[in-house]
């Protein structure tokens, strides 16, 4: 059994941490020495992350109820602070996981040292901590690398999480959404949104799209028996509208709520979003507008 | 190739959330899965850990000289050793790799596996004379007991850590801390434990080839002798220079003037009387407390350990010098009207001699052996009866080694062995959640030798075939012997043809 693995990529700047099914990309920028003693701080905690989820998975895996007992550990905690609300819409804990790994890692890095900069990026799912002028520029992308625009965060915008969501991904989908971009207060929070708003993004019994359980899918799956999309054929275009607006339509609840910021929804080449999301389009959209 | 029953799932044992993979179905990491029954690595293969860059523990003083240089075997051959390879337990079936190559004309065939360890630890060589702790004493990592104080033995303290009963017997916390205790101590890093009870406790830093850390204090030198035996070494050396000598130390304080070692010299009685038991004529036991001062005494000043001068032997002037048995601590003193012993710049002979006493001493490490015994599951994944291969360890005719180290395997039943951890590959070992500790393993002998103990000779890969370019390479150690090299093996000195 292999255990967890630290790199520095080859800028020098990034630190590359794995273990089992997960995978961060560290930034981190401060005084001197700051960087080193951040990334000193996240190999050790990162270190224990996956034994201690997998110490409680069964607990992660079985869908919320109102009687749920806490979980343990300290990103369990996390996962379950970030779906609890949720748990009305039908998820597991395991729909933040991703995003609460991204949190522990970056507040055991911000307990250590003073950073100016830093973000936690688990596979799309980051935690992000901005100051003062220091900017974070995301792009985006669908899963065959079609460019989505570019999100620029600064200290105003108060986001501490960016979660990405939808077919293609490592997780199954409940709905057909190729991708939701969610700006939230916690990555935790912004990865448990994003499931849903994915989920959400659906044409409930069109035939085209086709579905199946989610454990004859994958082997393990937290859905269980739920039927996640498989394939989805041909849609027109009010068709992909309509799934989008279905989507869009629990964003806006969820930033009404204080769940989250801002939503970024795409189908198809068509896009949608709810909130204040600073995005700037790329410029072969701009072109057909 | 025989019919297997092939279970619908496999369980995925290469990270702690072991995943059940139904055939062509991937992992929750999307880097294993099962195709056709067979755990398969999605990325590439590894033989052993694949590309260094990405393994290499970080920020750690970097290991050079261990990476090779590029050359994809020495000499054109290589030993395929277990670390990364992976395992196949608990299923009865093949180790991970079984490979072949002729070695000087002989079919050889080394069979591959990392095995899991429950029953596992360590035992850990401490070169200091300062008191750690007790015969006995528990001792603790986190506040977890994971071990104990075993014996002192010349010029070291030994610990036993590790063993099923601290892994699994004790407390879920307990199995934790003790196996990631383990697993560090193993991977050549340092480990804090605390020895002895609340009120008493040595604190404890051990890393395997560094010199130990005491109570925040880095250890430097091994004594090259107990106290008396240091008199009897440099007696020569303080004639003229010194009335008399008194080297402190924990087990045996030597006085140079009441020493064999002395009357052969003709040195006179000085009148100076030592706290402690005497044992022989210059040597005495128990001159204090232990302790991590003077000599593994509990002593910062010297001066405690004696008594008044007697009177009527002693005179005023009377030169004195009192060491530690590494030289580390010396002081020099010579006696006023009231015969009472008062510091003096000690003279530049005196310290040279002092000085010699340190030069006479090896650094002080700490050694790391692991130990565990092979498994039964681990055994049949060489061959399908397992005993057989116990029975060819102990006749020499398959030769076992961890990470391509050589491993000692003790007399008696079972595949038990030591190893010293320093000899192998950067991150050796591995754990799991079990918790066990995860080492690597090969057994090694001929083809010939490899069929008639039963093995899965089915399964043997020319070696070629098993190394890729992203394999982890690294150059043999002068220190270690050729695992293929016929000296293992009986059938080298003609006892078997």
């Amino acid at each position: 059994m292999t255990r967890a693995v630290a790199a520095l990529l080859p800028d020098g700047k990034r630190l590359h941490l794995q273990h089992g099914p997960i995978d961060l990309i560290i930034g981190a920028e401060g005084g001197p020495g700051a960087r080193e003693a951040a990334f000193v701080t996240a190999t050790a905690r990162f270190e224990t992350v996956l034994a201690e989820l997998v110490g409680e998975l069964p607990l992660l895996k079985t869908e919320l109820a109102p009687d749920a007992p806490l979980p343990l550990g300290p990103v369990a905690r996390r996962m379950d602070t970030a779906c609890r609300p949720l748990m009305a819409l039908r998820l597991t804990r395991m729909a933040a996981v991703a995003g609460a790994v991204a949190d522990e890692v970056l507040a055991a890095m911000l307990s250590s040292t003073p950073l100016t900069r830093a973000y936690v990026n688990n596979g799309g799912d980051i935690a992000l901590h901005l100051t003062g002028d220091t900017r974070f520029t995301l792009a985006m992308a669908t899963p065959d690398g079609r460019d989505l625009g570019r999100i620029s965060l600064g200290t105003g915008d108060r986001i501490g999480g960016i979660a990405t969501s939808g077919l293609g991904g490592r997780s199954l989908s409940l709905g057909i959404a190729e991708s939701v971009t969610v700006l939230a207060p916690s990555a935790a929070g912004a990865d448990a949104a994003a499931t849903l708003i994915a989920n959400a993004t659906d044409l409930p019994g069109h035939p085209a799209i086709r579905r199946a359980p989610a454990n004859t899918v994958k082997d393990d799956s937290d859905l269980g028996q739920r039927p996640v999309v498989t394939h989805c054929g041909p849609l027109d275009r009010n068709e992909v509208l309509h799934a989008l607006e279905n989507g869009r339509k629990l964003a806006v609840e969820m930033i009404a709520n204080g769940h989250i910021r801002s939503a970024h929804l795409s189908l198809r080449g068509q896009s949608c979003q709810a909130g204040a999301i600073p995005v700037i389009a790329p410029e072969r959209r701009l072109a057909l507008t | 190739m025989t019919e297997r029953i092939r279970p619908e799932k496999i369980r995925c044992d290469a990270c702690p959330v072991l995943c059940y993979i139904a055939d062509g179905k991937s992992g929750a990491c999307d880097r294993y899965a099962n195709h056709g029954g067979e755990l398969v690595r999605l990325d590439a293969l590894t033989v052993i850990e694949s590309g260094s860059t990405r393994v290499v523990p970080f920020l750690k003083d970097a290991q050079t000289g261990d990476d090779w240089d590029g050359n994809i075997v020495q000499q054109n051959r290589a030993f395929v050793t277990a670390v990364g390879a992976g395992t196949t337990y608990p299923d009865y079936k093949p180790a991970p790799f079984i490979v072949s190559q002729q070695v000087e004309g002989v079919d050889m065939v080394t069979v591959v596996t990392e095995g899991i360890f429950s029953y596992c630890g360590v035992k850990v060589k401490i070169d200091t004379d300062r008191h750690i702790g007790h015969e006995r004493d528990v001792v603790r990592v986190d506040g977890e007991p994971i071990g104990h104080v075993m014996t002192s033995e010349y010029g070291s303290k030994m610990l036993s850590l590790g063993g099923v009963e601290h892994l699994t017997g004790g407390s879920k916390k307990e199995g934790r801390v003790t196996c990631d205790a383990l697993l560090r101590l193993c991977n050549c890093e340092a480990v804090e434990m605390v020895i002895g009870e609340p009120g008493h406790e040595t604190t404890l830093i051990v890393q395997a080839g560094r010199a130990p850390i005491i109570n925040g204090v880095e250890e430097k030198l091994m004594r090259v002798g107990c106290g008396s035996a240091a008199i009897g070494m440099f007696a020569k050396q303080w004639l003229g220079h010194a009335d008399d000598v008194v080297v402190v130390d924990d087990h045996i304080t030597g006085v140079l003037s009441e020493h064999q070692a002395g009357k052969m010299l003709d040195v006179p009685p000085t009148g100076i009387r030592i706290k402690g038991r005497r044992s022989t004529p210059g040597r005495y036991f128990q001159v204090a407390d232990p302790g991590t001062g003077w000599g593994g005494t509990n002593v910062e000043d010297p001066l405690v350990i004696l008594n008044a001068f007697k009177p009527d032997v002693a005179w005023p002037g009377l030169r004195l010098m009192m060491v530690s048995t590494t030289g580390e601590q010396f002081a020099y003193y010579e006696l006023d009207a009231d015969l009472v012993p008062q510091p003096v710049p000690i003279p530049e002979k005196l310290r040279a001699s002092a000085e010699l006493i340190a030069e006479n001493c090896e650094p002080s490490v700490c050694s790391v052996l692991f130990m565990g015994g092979a498994g039964g599951s681990l055994r049949a994944g060489v061959t399908e009866n397992p005993v057989r291969l116990t029975k060819s360890v102990k006749s020499s005719l398959t030769h076992v080694s961890c990470g391509g180290a050589a491993a000692y395997v003790w007399p008696g039943g079972g595949i038990t062995v030591m190893v010293d951890v320093t000899e192998m590959p950067s991150n050796s070992f591995g754990y799991v959640p079990t918790p066990a500790l995860v080492a690597p393993m090969e057994f090694t002998m001929r083809v010939s030798d490899y069929g008639t103990l039963g093995g899965h000779v089915s399964e043997i890969k020319p070696v070629a075939q098993v190394i890729s370019e992203r394999d982890r390479k690294l150059g043999k150690r002068d220190s270690q012997p050729d695992p293929n090299a016929r000296e293992n093996y009986r059938w080298s000195r003609g006892e078997d043809e």
